[in-house]
């Protein structure tokens, strides 16, 4: 690999140590109770929403009215959603004048952006009018990931607080998010993107003249601040098809870096708030440094296999080799302008953080390339995941890794003083189950089903059955990144992926909150020398080993068939 | 302040004389065995097995793949005939096994109860009248509140409350301790156990159980593990291993239509046997014999455990109420010391005190003697034609006259008088000496001949040896110790210093034990204590772990979840000890149960695909010679280890008190690196031994 790519991880790696503690301990704050920076400007504007809301910021709610609201709040998220697609014709900024959206394609795209998973069965700049991308789409890019984060800072809630009923208030959880975290990122974010020259505007159709001489038809629109939204809140749902390779979407080498860093900005950032919030520094520390590992194994593999090259062209004596002449590598599905090695930084890191954006064609990396982002996905999105659900995966992980090896040390299993028993347990195998269910049964009918095999499936083989579970994994996990290769835009394959993207989100979210809520009940056991560690390198060896453990002996055999015989078949 | 009589030699913890009667039945003696195989068989029933979803599973896969063998019976090729044959025998054996597991551990105890069930035999009571008359009825139509008259020679009723009288007890029916003890009415020993049989004198027992509930009833019950009910922790383990079941019984359903797609379809006894392999039915298999071997350990210790939830509570104590009484100290003060005035040489005032002593029978006069023959290697002689002063509440001193020598040791008051009486002076120094002990919070004994004060004698309470390390590996367990004690602070804190507690509680009450037990819960904590007098129930009832003592009486018995039939309260310690091996080999086991399934894959997937993609033998790591005897390995293994880790479940993983940092290094260590690897190194040794005689 180039030494490009060892200095641009090395400057993500910095840029996201830098801001983990800062931002994060700022959102510490955000979702504390005592004074926070910018109550100046920001409270007038939350107590106006919360008297429109008719919101009493003051009440806080038990775990299954939080749950409630999360779920009201979603299903008229989808609701509104669908609407405007199948009402796009009337409503208005539709300059393109795109049609209505069919109805299969319109609940799995109003379930995509809700669930915060942003898969696109649709092209973008054909099907979308500016409205519903910009007062649609890019609204729950906001409030998908707010939500999210709200999620988490219940579930903290519940690891640091004792003999409390109460875990938060959903609104005011949401709010806040939204105002004082992303909107002020996504701002700034916004800005930069368009000092690089990412397109803004309200502009439909262009035709320009190609310095060729021919002309062009080039699709505009308020671009740029969908780009902020969509890494800033690990969406991912780009607004042209082919997300970041475009380059009126992502235009420079350091639009390509700063995409990678927003996205992984928040994620990691967070671990630091959790630390903070518990008290204990060190148990942020550890959830950072599994996260690390899992997201560096991955972006290092990914680009080593796609700058590997093409094994048959290997053997058929073609040189690819990165030089200053040629990028090298498995060129397949890549621009020139970003190459295979920056197709694994972006792979690993958008499969990792529930992102799905994409800057080159998962569906022509080499099989373990491929594999790569495929697996990332399956670890249930904790490297770093989404914004706030991937810390609270790896906070369940944690609490099963301290339920299965905890008993070892003679005790009771506790996680932050919190004696892990059976109502816990209970829910962290409802969480544990979802994800596998969505993606394992979701793949399973497909893959056999005649329509699916007619109409979706291009690519016979190992490699048809990798991009359907590709697709399955991608919705059973929220991540909405694309193999491709499939025909996903079809009524079966809309509806049962929009139903694997309810189950990976809803299913997850609704255990996470009632273990928040039993938590929260619970007292602390002080702790002692005869205290389980869990802010030890060990413990971040363990709770890595799980994971793994876990998702491979779920996936493995699914795998094997997929992308390993493909592997071995070249 | 309540205190248990306890011998002046301390006892060992579990090694009293019933242990050794107890431990002659073996966990695997041959009648035993037997039984445990019959039981195997008959806990196949469904109804039995559906308590335990992971062993119900294979069960089904058992039956599914025995009637696909007998299906496809001379169908199919007798290689697919003899291999899908083989499968259903394994699956079979993996349930048996993990029946066997159970039967074994609920043999000694079901051996053990009928022997109690003898001693149970209907006895006649003579229950005595509210005018004094005297009727003979059934034990078992006593009620409660009834006195009955037990003379020499008579089986006691029922459990009860000694009244009037005292008399000595043979209760080795139950503590299978031979040595008879004194049961009295009033004070702290007054409680009598029925089934049990008075050797001497007459007492009346006031009626405290209704027949069938009684100590006797309830410890049968117990260690035939009638009443057995899952605990909190096995609860939470279960509905992991179901949640692990779904998930792989996902994977492996899910698995078919990939198979199908790829062309590749599979035989249901094939996914049958993936299933059982990936389903964690190693701790499936052990679990309810971890608890049962547990709870032996404990009845083993003379221990008994009022529920299952009690011992693993004792796992989870982070604090520790002892009674310093018995428990830290031996009980009784001992010399120390011998301390001479100027111009007295320390030998001098040994010999003193050690004439003064012969005739001394208390432990205090013993541990004079022993402490002057040791030191000051003095021989006790015979001391003729002299006259024994003995100790009178009155003089508050003793000593002897011989010779023409008169030697007296006692309090330093009644000591001071008597010299003065003589026409002696107390030096200042004594004094000096005599407050310097009290400081420390000995007691100080005066020794004197006639007009000469020599010197003191220190007496101190002597902690036990070995205590203080014991403690400092209970703190390394994060465990506090806590030394409960009548004696004023002074003297608690010399003591609590020496034996290393991390905190006392002086010129305690019961109350003052409730408050301390209370305010520790309220953080968070969990505590363990003994106790043994009537005004230790209401603590024993609120503490998490209560251990009465048997000599105690009934209201401890019954306010504290266990009951310790050798009243040795240093007992506690090992019985927090005996809790946490119990999680422990629940947890290592189940670690090692799920580190195993990642070699079987890489048995099994390879051999399931290896006909369609002949490429995947890349991944058949250990190089098993076919698909079949791949399986067919993985299958075996997975129902040997579990007879293989029989024994360490019931006698539990070795427990080493350490910090649970150092815990669980040692135990990932072990169970889960190991865990990882030997399934690897056992399927390739399977592997060849089968293909060595002829499976292909």
């Amino acid at each position: 690999m180039s030494v490009s790519f060892w200095i641009q991880l090395g400057l993500l790696v910095a840029a996201v140590g830098v801001t983990t503690p800062l931002l994060g301990g700022y959102m510490a704050k955000v979702y504390g109770n005592a004074e926070a920076p910018g109550d100046r400007v920001f409270l007038p504007v939350e107590r106006l929403i919360y008297r429109i809301c008719r919101v009493d910021p003051e009440r806080e709610q038990r775990w299954t009215v939080y749950a409630f609201s999360v779920l009201a709040f979603s299903l008229v998220g989808i609701l509104v959603l669908y609407a405007m697609q199948r009402l796009q014709t009337v409503l208005p900024m539709n300059p393109t004048a795109v049609p209505k959206v069919g109805e299969a394609l319109s609940w799995n795209t109003a379930v995509s952006f809700v669930t915060n998973t942003n898969w696109q069965s649709y092209a973008g700049e054909s099907t979308l009018s500016n409205f519903t991308q910009m007062t649609g789409l890019t609204v729950q890019n906001f409030v998908s990931a707010a939500s999210g984060m709200a999620v988490m800072a219940a579930l903290i809630r519940g690891l640091s607080r004792r003999r409390s009923r109460t875990i938060g208030n959903f609104w005011v959880d949401l709010v806040r998010s939204t105002l004082r975290i992303l909107l002020p990122l996504m701002f700034v974010a916004g800005i930069v993107y368009v000092s690089q020259g990412v397109v803004q505007n309200f502009e439909g159709f262009t035709t320009v003249k190609t310095v060729e001489g021919r002309s062009q038809v080039i699709r505009q629109g308020p671009t740029a601040s969908q780009e902020a939204a969509k890494m800033v809140g690990t969406n991912g749902g780009g607004f042209n098809n082919v997300n970041a390779a475009n380059p009126l979407q992502n235009p420079t080498g350091f639009t390509d870096f700063f995409g990678l860093y927003l996205i992984l900005m928040i994620p990691f950032a967070l671990t630091f708030t959790y630390g903070k919030m518990v008290g204990d520094g060190r148990q942020g520390w550890v959830v950072f440094s599994v996260m690390l590992s899992f997201w560096l194994i991955a972006v290092i593999a990914a680009a080593a296999f796609e700058t590997g090259g093409n094994p048959n062209l290997t053997r058929a004596g073609a040189n690819q080799a990165v030089t200053s002449s040629q990028s090298g590598g498995n060129m397949e599905g890549k621009d020139i302008r970003n190459g295979p090695a920056e197709c694994g930084l972006w792979a690993g890191s958008t499969t990792g953080t529930s992102n799905g954006a994409t800057n080159c064609q998962h569906d022509s990396m080499t099989p373990l390339g491929g594999l790569v982002p495929m697996a990332h996905m399956k670890l249930g999105e904790v490297s770093p995941g989404g914004v706030g659900v991937g810390l609270n995966g790896l906070l369940i992980l944690a609490l099963l890794s301290v339920f299965i090896a905890g008993l070892m040390v003679g005790r009771t299993p506790e996680y932050m003083g919190k004696k892990i028993q059976a109502s816990e347990v209970k829910l962290v195998v409802l969480y544990i189950l979802a994800m596998p269910f969505a993606v394992l049964v979701g793949a399973g009918i497909a893959i056999v089903l005649p329509t699916v095999l007619n109409q979706s499936i291009l690519n016979p083989g190992p490699h048809g059955l990798s991009e359907v579970l590709y697709a399955f994994a991608s919705a059973g996990n929220n991540n909405g990144s694309a193999f491709a290769g499939i025909t996903a835009n079809t009524q079966f394959m809309n509806i049962a992926l929009g139903v694997s993207m309810l189950i990976g989100r809803f299913f997850l979210i609704i255990p996470t909150l009632g273990i928040a809520g039993a938590l929260a009940r619970k007292d602390k056991v002080p702790p002692s020398a005869g205290t389980f560690p869990t802010g030890t390198p060990l413990f971040a060896g363990l709770v890595f080993g799980v994971t793994v453990i876990v998702a491979g002996l779920t996936f493995f055999p699914a795998l094997a068939l997929g992308p390993i015989v493909e592997h071995l078949s070249i | 302040m309540t205190t248990t009589m306890s011998p002046p030699s301390a006892p060992t913890p579990g090694a009293g004389s019933a242990e050794k009667v107890r431990k002659s039945t073996s966990m695997f003696d041959p009648s035993i065995m037997r039984r445990a195989i019959g039981d195997s068989f008959r806990k196949l029933n469904p109804r039995h097995l559906a308590k335990n979803p992971v062993m119900l599973v294979v069960e089904v896969g058992s039956v599914v793949t025995t009637l696909l063998f007998f299906r496809d019976l001379g169908r199919s090729s007798t290689q697919e005939n003899v291999f899908a044959g083989l499968v259903a025998i394994f699956l079979w054996f993996t349930v048996l096994f993990a029946n066997f597991a159970e039967a074994v551990a609920e043999g000694r105890g079901k051996a053990q109860a009928e022997t109690l069930k003898k001693t149970r035999a209907e006895t006649v009571a003579r229950r005595r009248r509210a005018d004094g008359s005297i009727e003979e009825v059934p034990g078992g139509e006593l009620d409660v509140g009834d006195l009955c008259v037990v003379t020499a020679g008579e089986l006691i009723p029922s459990d009860g409350d000694v009244v009037e009288g005292i008399a000595s007890i043979d209760e080795s029916a139950i503590t299978g301790e031979s040595a008879p003890v004194i049961r009295e009415a009033g004070g702290d020993r007054s409680a009598v156990t029925g089934g049990t049989r008075v050797l001497s004198d007459e007492i009346v027992v006031r009626i405290t159980a209704r027949a069938g509930e009684t100590f006797l009833d309830r410890m049968i019950a117990l260690v035939e593990g009638s009443e057995r009910q899952k605990t909190p922790n096995e609860i939470a383990l279960n509905i992991l291993l179901a949640g692990l079941t779904i998930i792989f019984t996902l994977a492996t359903v899910s698995l078919q239509p990939f198979a199908i797609y790829s062309n590749a379809e599979q035989s249901i006894v094939v996914l049958v046997a993936l299933l059982v392999c990936l389903i964690p039915t190693t701790i499936g298999g052990l679990l309810s014999a971890i608890g049962i071997a547990g709870m032996d350990r404990l009845v083993r210790r003379n221990v008994l455990a009022m529920s299952g939830r009690a011992v693993e509570a004792a796992g989870d104590v982070s604090t520790l109420l002892l009674d310093k009484t018995g428990t830290i100290t031996y009980g009784a003060r001992q010399a120390a010391e011998f301390r001479a005035v100027p111009g007295v040489t320390e030998a001098e005032v040994a010999e003193a005190a050690m004439l003064s002593s012969l005739a001394d029978e208390t432990p205090e006069g013993r541990s004079i003697v022993v402490l002057a023959e040791g030191e000051h290697q003095l021989s006790a002689r015979e001391i003729v034609g002299g006259t024994l002063v003995p100790f009178t509440a009155q003089t508050r001193m003793s000593g002897v006259d011989f010779d023409g020598r008169s030697i007296r040791k006692g309090a330093t008051d009644s000591v001071r008088k008597w010299v003065e009486d003589q026409g002696g002076v107390i030096p200042p120094e004594l004094t000096a000496i005599v407050e310097a002990i009290s400081g420390q919070g000995g007691t100080p004994l005066v020794v004197a001949e006639g007009s000469r004060a020599l010197g003191v004698v220190y007496l101190k309470d002597t902690v036990k040896p070995g205590i203080a390390e014991r403690f400092a590996e209970l703190r390394l367990m994060g465990i506090r110790t806590v030394m409960i004690t009548g004696d004023n602070p002074l003297t608690a804190a010399v003591i609590a210093k020496e034996a290393g507690v991390d905190d006392f509680l002086a010129e305690a009450t019961p109350e003052d034990k409730m408050a301390y037990i209370k305010k520790e819960q309220a953080g968070g904590r969990l505590v363990a204590m003994t106790g043994d007098g009537t005004n230790d129930a209401p603590a024993l009832a609120q503490a998490d772990v209560g251990v009465a003592m048997n000599t105690g009486t009934q209201a401890a018995k019954e306010a504290g979840n266990m009951v310790d039939l050798d009243s040795d309260p240093t007992k506690l310690i090992d019985i927090v000890e005996i809790g946490k091996q119990l999680l422990i080999t629940r947890g290592s086991l189940t670690t090692f149960s799920i580190a195993n399934d990642v070699a079987k894959y890489f048995a099994i997937v390879p051999a399931m695909f290896i006909a369609a993609f002949p490429q995947l033998n890349q991944i058949n790591i250990m190089n098993l010679a076919s698909p079949r005897s791949a399986i067919l390995s993985a299958v075996i293994f997975n129902a040997l280890i579990i007879v293989i880790l029989i024994p360490l479940a019931l006698r539990g993983v070795k427990f080493v008190p350490s910090s649970a940092a150092a815990l669980l290094r040692r135990n990932l260590l072990i169970y889960g690196a190991g865990g990882l690897i030997a399934p690897f190194v056992g399927i390739k040794l399977i592997d060849l031994a089968i293909t060595a005689l002829g499976v292909k």
